[in-house]
């Protein structure tokens, strides 16, 4: 079944709703707003459409158009595409993507209602859909990138949507100059694919990517560009080192944070790990083990966020710092290759409900106590209760306690990590279990349970005269709620159909014969590497022999298994920092500060957020800016010193020439007799 | 080509509607206070709604042939003669200064000391701009260019602010330098040439066919490159921009980043590479290697700059040496790329610095750290500066971003492991355009009003909006779907590529 044009209306409604907002809705606070629900909505009717075709016939399809084309290098000319490719990866995202845009759109008619800004924020959030939608259904990297570059765009602008808060204009500063950090990996890895493949097709490079030791070059092994890819998804995904604007980027509108750092923009960095798998799979040919190496990043900054989250007290930065953790688990678990895959994006999936609802709930609760600060609130499930219940779901399945979503990704991943050998890494991911539900659960009953804080410590209403919010905010907070609980069921076999026969990632047959064939290639035509033209011929030529036809891989099936070797003792930990939460914040039995105390300095280390932003802004500031003053100070002292002194030079050149024009005729022969002579000689010389 | 047009000397209507409407301005009474704006304007909507026409008629199919050709004999003597033309990238340059002189104007309509002399100026600067862009006989070519350059000297010493007469002397000083270098090219390459020759086409006949030897041509080309690079602002011959584009007043530094910086490039490609392809492989690295400089310096550079134009002006220095790198690699991708970057640039800093003009109008500031909160009260300029800055920073949907990957592909697919290394550090500069245009728009136009008087600041009249408005659209319908522009460029470098690719490397 060829795949319908109606495909790109999923994205195009969206935009069709922002340029009708920004071109005749700027003012209105009641259209505007509509005109972008319906927009989104229609495209979630559709993705499902979409949906639906997949999980009949699941094989890829492409429609793409040239956006960019030009007569070389190469014979064939040199070109980028627009389009589409819909496979079950793309059409989840288009899913997940849609439906949390749609809930975030119905919950800001309440949330934003009163904010002067309400038309223009809207806009953005219509054209934030439309990017992450083309970002979604790109068919190459290139489209990727443009998307990828647009998603940055809103972030920022949503980010700094306070346009009067200093802060807010520096976290959206920070966001996207971090992120162009990354993106600076990103895009030479996609140039190097092009330069050296030929392609940046998703439907092409599997097949290519086991050509690289004769089409690349000596010095730029396949783990490179994995790797320099991995670096769009670092800023993007927000991983350890380039995390540090996901938390500040909590400054934009709350529902933003939902939908944009929580659910999906910041999941476009593991998506993206996903796409390209092959190249990562394939670079474990080669010399560098790129998997390992984004295992260890996810693995790390999972841990590392996962202490910060339980120390802050804005309710806000315990959930940044929360997703910063989660989105590393999910990298871990693409790092781990196989099931893991599977259960990276499983999680991915399972987590936009959750932590979308985690956000969503925050809102409300912001929305009613008018402070962030959890010092601030208290006692507010009695005041509040489908906010209560839907977020004591979200803390629940983000603590993976069955049978809640997070338990059956949480516990895929683990199983994945176990599969893989990657002991230690397993350890941390066990150990991030417990601080998890430490941290979620420090949060819930603090801001939940005992008794409200008083109106006047920590700025607010005070959470005594708390009121639930309006039904636009909780339908959503119900209808996530109810996926927190049931969409991890997704993973389990379904009449022999589970999450994992759509998503997954298997090793093209022909990968190590493809390898082995260019590697004597290129062993025998040292010459060819890393040359386009020459590698094809070499690839087509005469002595190309049949690829030893490799007996296909007995299929491991990616299906939710349980396994109680797994499950209880990650459960236990669960319960553990449940219960830790419990004893710490709600009965009090061995007071926080007391904790906080006990732990001293690396109490401090871990508040102040380990000081790597401050390291950051010292090299800024230290070697960027002087560096920067030390350009201007050249050019107006060196170079245009160099210029001064030249224009000095024949102004004084032409008073001392004056002296010259004596009046004697004589003299003014002679000069002219020697002036044609050298005339003469210099053009005999020249020509 | 349109038979509506045919006989019409549609290419001397372009140039000389501005020129002559010029002239003719001199001669008006000095009462006139208002009428130099109204003839301005009319005069540059003439050669925009010829320019128009001329996009409609032009063959596409044949981008790389001259089109619309008018042929006078003007020296006979000397070869000497009055050829003008058409091709796909003169086109694309006739519509970047068409859309920019029109918006200048509007710019200016505000403008009230000495309006008559500073309109006749521009008119005369507009006009040889035209010419040269569609000139096609070196000394025409070269008469026009100094048209061009000239009048910047008065438009910047009368009608700038700061230092404007050092300003307009040293730059000035430092692209007659580089006309120097030119004339003593241009002269090279009539006397090489056998029989001798001024004429463009003539003279790439006789570039095929090996009439010039490499000795020649590793001598000549550095000498035509430069001269024409000086005014691409190629470092370190690139001082002369910020200073004078901060001094000069807001239509002419619209025209100078906008167009003029282009005419130094354009004369790069067409002249010092189109002529002489084998000294441009000679001195390519080089090349690559200084525009490298650009690129990466002035996006640092741009990160310290207090006043807002020399913020702007750095940036084109960065943005100058993307186009001058892409020419460097001599190849389809770099070499379009470098095409569409000089249209996209021109664009982008014509809106740069009409908005900059709009808010010294307003604030008498360019001072970034007195600037701040503008947003709230100049919702407008702030929104269009927000645009302006997201093109300079390369951002995809706008026209900069195509061409810079271009260029940056280019350097990649070039072959030279040299040029690989060039290409990633000049992509490097991405970071570095990021933090000096959010920090911008950071300090200028959000967080909090910083005077209590710019709380009285209205924003953009219509007028105002009209030319910005119309430079951003062109940037953005370029921007969403190149496809159509990239073929034009395409189809006209197909001659030179070929001219190039011929060559022994």
């Amino acid at each position: 079944m060829p795949l319908s044009p109606a495909v790109f209306l999923i994205p195009l409604l969206p935009f069709a709703g922002f340029a009708a907002n920004f071109l005749f809705l700027r003012r209105s606070r009641r259209g505007a707003p509509l005109v972008a629900l319906a927009a989104v909505g229609l495209s979630l009717v559709l993705s499902l459409w979409i949906a639906a075709g997949v999980l009949a016939s699941p094989a890829a399809r492409t429609l793409q158009t040239p956006w960019l084309a030009v007569s070389g290098p190469l014979p064939g000319g040199f070109a980028i595409s627009v389009g589409a490719l819909v496979d079950p990866l793309s059409a989840l995202l288009l899913v997940v993507v849609t439906l949390v845009s749609f809930l975030v759109h119905l919950y800001s008619l309440g949330y934003m209602r009163e904010d002067p800004g309400l038309p223009r924020f809207f806009l953005y959030l219509g054209l934030f859909t439309f990017s992450m939608l083309g970002l979604v259904l790109s068919p190459n990297f290139f489209q990727m990138y443009i998307f990828w570059e647009l998603v940055g765009l809103c972030s920022y602008l949503l980010i700094g949507f306070y346009v009067d808060k200093p802060e807010a204009n520096q976290a959206a500063k920070k966001a996207f100059v971090v992120n162009r950090v990354g993106d600076f990996g990103f895009f030479l890895g996609i140039v190097a694919l092009t330069a050296y493949l030929g392609t940046a097709d998703f439907a092409h490079v599997p097949a290519m990517v086991g050509r690289w030791p004769l089409y690349g070059p000596a010095w730029l092994p396949l783990g490179a560009v994995a790797l320099l890819l991995f670096g769009g998804a670092v800023g993007k995904s927000a991983q350890f080192p380039l995390h540090v604007w996901l938390p500040d980027a909590m400054e934009g509108p709350t529902p933003v944070s939902a939908l944009i750092h929580a659910a999906t923009m910041v999941a476009a960095g593991v998506f993206l790990v996903a796409r390209a798998y092959s190249v990562f799979d394939a670079a474990l040919m080669g010399s560098v083990d790129a998997p390992l190496v984004v295992a260890w990043i996810g693995g790390f900054t999972s841990i590392f966020a996962a202490t910060i989250a339980c120390t802050q007290h804005d309710i806000k930065r315990v959930l940044a710092y929360s997703t910063l953790s989660q989105l590393g688990y999910m990298v871990l678990a693409l790092g781990a290759g196989g099931l893991g895959v599977t259960a990276g994006v499983f999680h991915l999936f399972t987590h936009a409900f959750f932590k979308a609802l985690l956000f969503l709930g925050a809102g409300s609760v912001i929305h009613a106590v008018h402070s962030n600060d959890l010092r601030a609130m208290g006692g507010l499930r009695r005041r509040m209760p489908v906010t209560g219940i839907t977020f004591l779901v979200a803390c629940l399945a983000i603590s993976a306690i069955p049978p809640f979503a997070g338990f059956f990704s949480k516990d895929m991943i683990l199983d994945a990590l176990r599969q893989a050998h990657l002991t230690a890494l397993y350890t941390v991911a066990a150990g991030v279990s417990f601080l998890t539900a430490f941290y979620i659960f420090r949060l819930y009953f603090l801001a939940f349970e005992g008794e409200p804080a008083p109106a006047d410590g920590h700025g607010g209403h005070g959470a005594a005269h708390a009121h639930e919010s309006p039904g636009t905010m909780t339908a959503p907070l119900l209808v996530l709620g109810l996926l927190s609980c049931v969409a991890g069921f997704a993973g389990l076999s379904w009449g022999g159909k589970s999450f994992g026969s759509y998503i997954r990632f298997d090793r093209p047959a022909s990968l190590a014969a493809d390898w082995t064939r260019a590697t004597a290639l290129a062993s025998a035509h040292p010459d060819a590497r890393g040359h386009l033209a020459l590698a094809d011929a070499l690839w087509a030529g005469p002595e190309s022999a049949e690829p030893a036809a490799a007996p296909p891989a007995p299929e491991p099936s990616r299906a939710f298994t349980l396994d109680l070797s797994v499950s209880i003792p990650a459960t236990l930990l669960g319960l553990a920092g449940l219960f830790l939460a419990y004893a710490v914040y709600r009965r009090r039995w061995l007071p926080a500060e007391r904790l906080a105390a006990a732990f001293g300095p690396v109490h401090t280390l871990v508040q102040r957020k380990y000081y790597v932003y401050e390291a950051y802004r010292w090299a800024l500031d230290h070697l960027y800016y002087v560096l920067s003053a030390g350009i201007a100070w050249f050019d107006r002292h060196v170079v245009d010193g160099f210029m001064n002194a030249l224009a000095w030079a024949s102004q004084a050149g032409g008073a001392g020439a004056r002296r010259l024009q004596t009046g004697r005729v004589q003299a003014y022969a002679l000069a002219m007799l020697a002036g044609l002579l050298l005339l003469l000689a210099s053009l005999k010389v020249l020509l | 080509m349109s038979a509506a047009l045919a006989g019409f000397p549609i290419l001397s209507a372009i140039w000389l509607a501005p020129f002559l409407a010029g002239i003719a301005l001199m001669f008006a009474p000095a009462s006139w206070t208002r009428a130099p704006r109204m003839v301005a304007l009319a005069a540059s909507a003439v050669s925009l709604a010829l320019t128009v026409a001329l996009l409609f008629a032009f063959d596409y199919r044949a981008a790389g042939a001259l089109q619309f050709q008018e042929r006078w004999t003007w020296i006979a003597d000397l070869g000497v003669e009055y050829r003008l033309g058409v091709d796909g990238i003169s086109l694309l340059m006739v519509a970047l200064n068409a859309a920019i002189l029109f918006s200048g104007v509007l710019a200016s309509w505000g403008l009230r000391e000495r309006s008559k002399e500073f309109f006749v100026l521009l008119l005369l600067l507009g006009g040889g701009v035209f010419g040269v862009f569609t000139a096609f006989n070196l000394y025409l070519f070269f008469a026009l260019y100094e048209i061009a350059v000239l009048p910047m000297y008065l438009l910047i010493g009368v009608w700038g602010t700061g230092p404007k007469e050092y300003s307009a002397m040293k730059l000035t000083l430092m692209l007659m330098g580089g006309s120097a270098f030119l004339l003593l090219g241009i002269l090279a390459l009539y006397f090489g040439s056998t029989p001798h020759s001024l004429d463009i086409p003539t003279l790439q006949r006789a570039a095929a066919s090996g009439q010039f030897g490499i000795a020649f041509q590793r001598l000549w080309f550095p000498v035509l490159f430069l001269g024409f690079a000086v005014l691409a602002a190629l470092w370190p011959f690139h001082t002369w921009s910020p200073d004078g584009h901060a001094s000069a007043p807001t239509a002419v530094s619209m025209l100078h980043a906008g167009v003029l910086m282009k005419l130094g490039a354009y004369g790069c490609l067409r002249v010092a590479i189109g002529l002489l392809p084998q000294g441009a492989h000679l001195w390519a690295p080089a090349v690559a290697a200084l525009a490298l400089v650009n690129v990466v310096y002035g996006s640092i550079g741009a990160a310290s700059q207090t006043d807002l134009k020399y913020v702007t002006a750095y940036s084109s220095v960065s943005h100058m040496g993307m186009v001058l790198l892409g020419l460097a690699t001599l190849g389809t991708l770099g070499l379009s790329g470098a095409v569409l970057q000089m249209f996209a640039h021109g664009l982008m800093t014509g809106v740069f610095f009409a908005l900059i003009g709009l808010t010294y109008g307003r604030t008498h500031t360019r001072h970034l750290p007195s600037l701040g909160g503008l947003a709230r009260v100049m919702p407008f300029v702030a929104a269009a500066y927000v645009v302006a800055g997201m093109a300079g920073l390369g951002l995809p949907g706008l026209s900069s971003f195509p061409a810079e990957l271009l260029v940056f592909l280019g350097a990649f697919l070039h072959g030279g492991l040299f040029f690989r290394v060039v290409g990633v550090a000049a992509v490097s500069s991405i970071v570095f355009t990021a933090l000096y245009v959010l920090r911008v728009l950071q300090k200028a136009f959000y967080g909090p009003i910083t005077e209590p008087k710019y709380l009285e600041l209205k924003d953009a009249t219509f007028v105002e909006r009209v030319p910005v408005v119309f430079l951003l659209s062109i940037m953005v319908v370029v921007g969403l779907w190149p496809f159509p522009v990239l073929r034009l460029i395409d189809g006209a470098l197909a001659p030179l590529v070929q001219a190039l690719g011929g060559l022994p490397r």
